[in-house]
């Protein structure tokens, strides 16, 4: 017994080490979302480019789908775009928009640039619907299930590794 | 140089009106001034999440203007202090609170540090306890044990002495 207690220090040592390692790998910036599991908050935006339909939470239900937030002066955004085209041309996935606080016209010239891989693209220029979202910068990707509901969010931009380790699993359980 | 007494009244009074900066503008306050004391005292309370550490109050962040612009509108519409709070915390979770409420997955924090104070309490009470016992036990006398290794230890002791007698009565 007294032997055990004489260990107690270097067990509450490695506990903190733990405890420690698992807070050092802990980005503080990405936020758990408050919306997770709740349906997408009620929202219609305008179209900001000709052929393109705006998006309203009515257009997220029936189909599994992602979210996109984003904005032509972002530049993370147009670091993730080319791998939105992909996910879009070859994984065939629905992805709408929102362009958040941003010019309309600044928002057609980056799409004309780097391509439009959106099925729908809501203008939000007063950023007001992005709140609703719980949005806190962008560019900022959801994961929408059939009923509409988030599933998930990724903050800042979308690497390689975010899709194939989380988004298109999460896609493919989500269609099944 | 002497300064005129009323140009030292003058920066005096300037310097005491001064108060601390805040990132609220001009055209971001309400009419009325009950209802923007309200909303000053709302933004104090939320973070700004581009910023984690400032409220937005204190933030120049476009997300936190828009946040306190928000307030104001929710405050204008009527809601309570709770229910404006309410409102963003629906939206951005108690993240967005700059006070972390009480609830079962803060309990570590709120109540960690009395838990461990308790710990340590109890473990210098024990410490002390059992140092007091030891030293009690000492003087409480010997066992017959000892006080018989005592009188034998004193005996021999007694027999040196005898022994140096004779030896200074030797030399004598």
């Amino acid at each position: 017994m007294k032997r055990l207690l004489l260990l107690l220090p270097l067990v509450l040592f490695l506990g903190l080490v733990g405890y420690f390692a698992v807070g050092l790998r802990h980005d503080p910036s990405v936020l758990p979302s408050a919306m997770i599991d709740k349906p997408a908050p009620d929202f219609a935006l305008g179209p900001v480019l000709d052929g393109v339909p705006g998006l309203s939470s009515q257009d997220l239900k029936g189909q599994v789908s992602l979210v996109n937030v984003f904005a032509s002066w972002c530049a993370p955004c147009r670091v993730e775009h080319p791998l939105l085209t992909r996910l879009a041309r070859e994984q065939g996935i629905a992805i709408n928009a929102i362009a958040y606080k941003d010019k309309p016209e600044a928002t057609r010239t980056f799409l004309a640039q780097m391509g439009n891989p959106f099925s729908r693209i809501g203008m939000d220029q007063d950023g007001r619907v992005a709140i609703d979202w719980g949005v806190y910068g962008v560019p900022e990707t959801y994961v929408i299930d059939r009923q509409g509901r988030i599933r998930y969010r990724h903050v800042g931009p979308l690497m390689p590794r975010d899709v194939e380790e989380k988004i298109l699993p999460m896609i493919r359980e989500l269609s099944k | 140089m002497r300064l005129p007494a009323r140009i030292l009244a003058a920066a005096g009074l300037a310097t005491l009106l001064a108060g601390p900066a805040f990132a609220v503008l001009p055209d971001e306050k309400l009419a009325d001034p009950a209802l923007e004391a309200r909303a000053r005292e709302i933004s104090q309370e939320l973070r700004c999440l581009v910023c984690q550490n400032q409220s937005i109050d204190d933030s120049n962040a476009p997300l936190a203007r828009d946040l306190r612009v928000l307030v104001r509108e929710r405050l204008a519409a009527g809601d309570s202090n709770g229910q404006v709070l309410q409102y963003l915390t629906d939206r951005y979770g108690d993240f967005v609170l700059l006070k972390p409420p009480v609830r079962p997955y803060t309990w570590v924090l709120w109540f960690g540090p009395f838990a461990l104070l308790l710990v340590a309490g109890a473990g210098t009470a024990f410490y002390l306890r059992n140092r007091r016992s030891e030293a009690v036990q000492a003087a409480a006398g010997l066992t017959a044990e000892e006080e018989a290794r005592l009188q034998a230890l004193l005996a021999t002791d007694a027999g040196d002495g005898a022994g140096d007698e004779t030896d200074g009565e030797r030399r004598r």
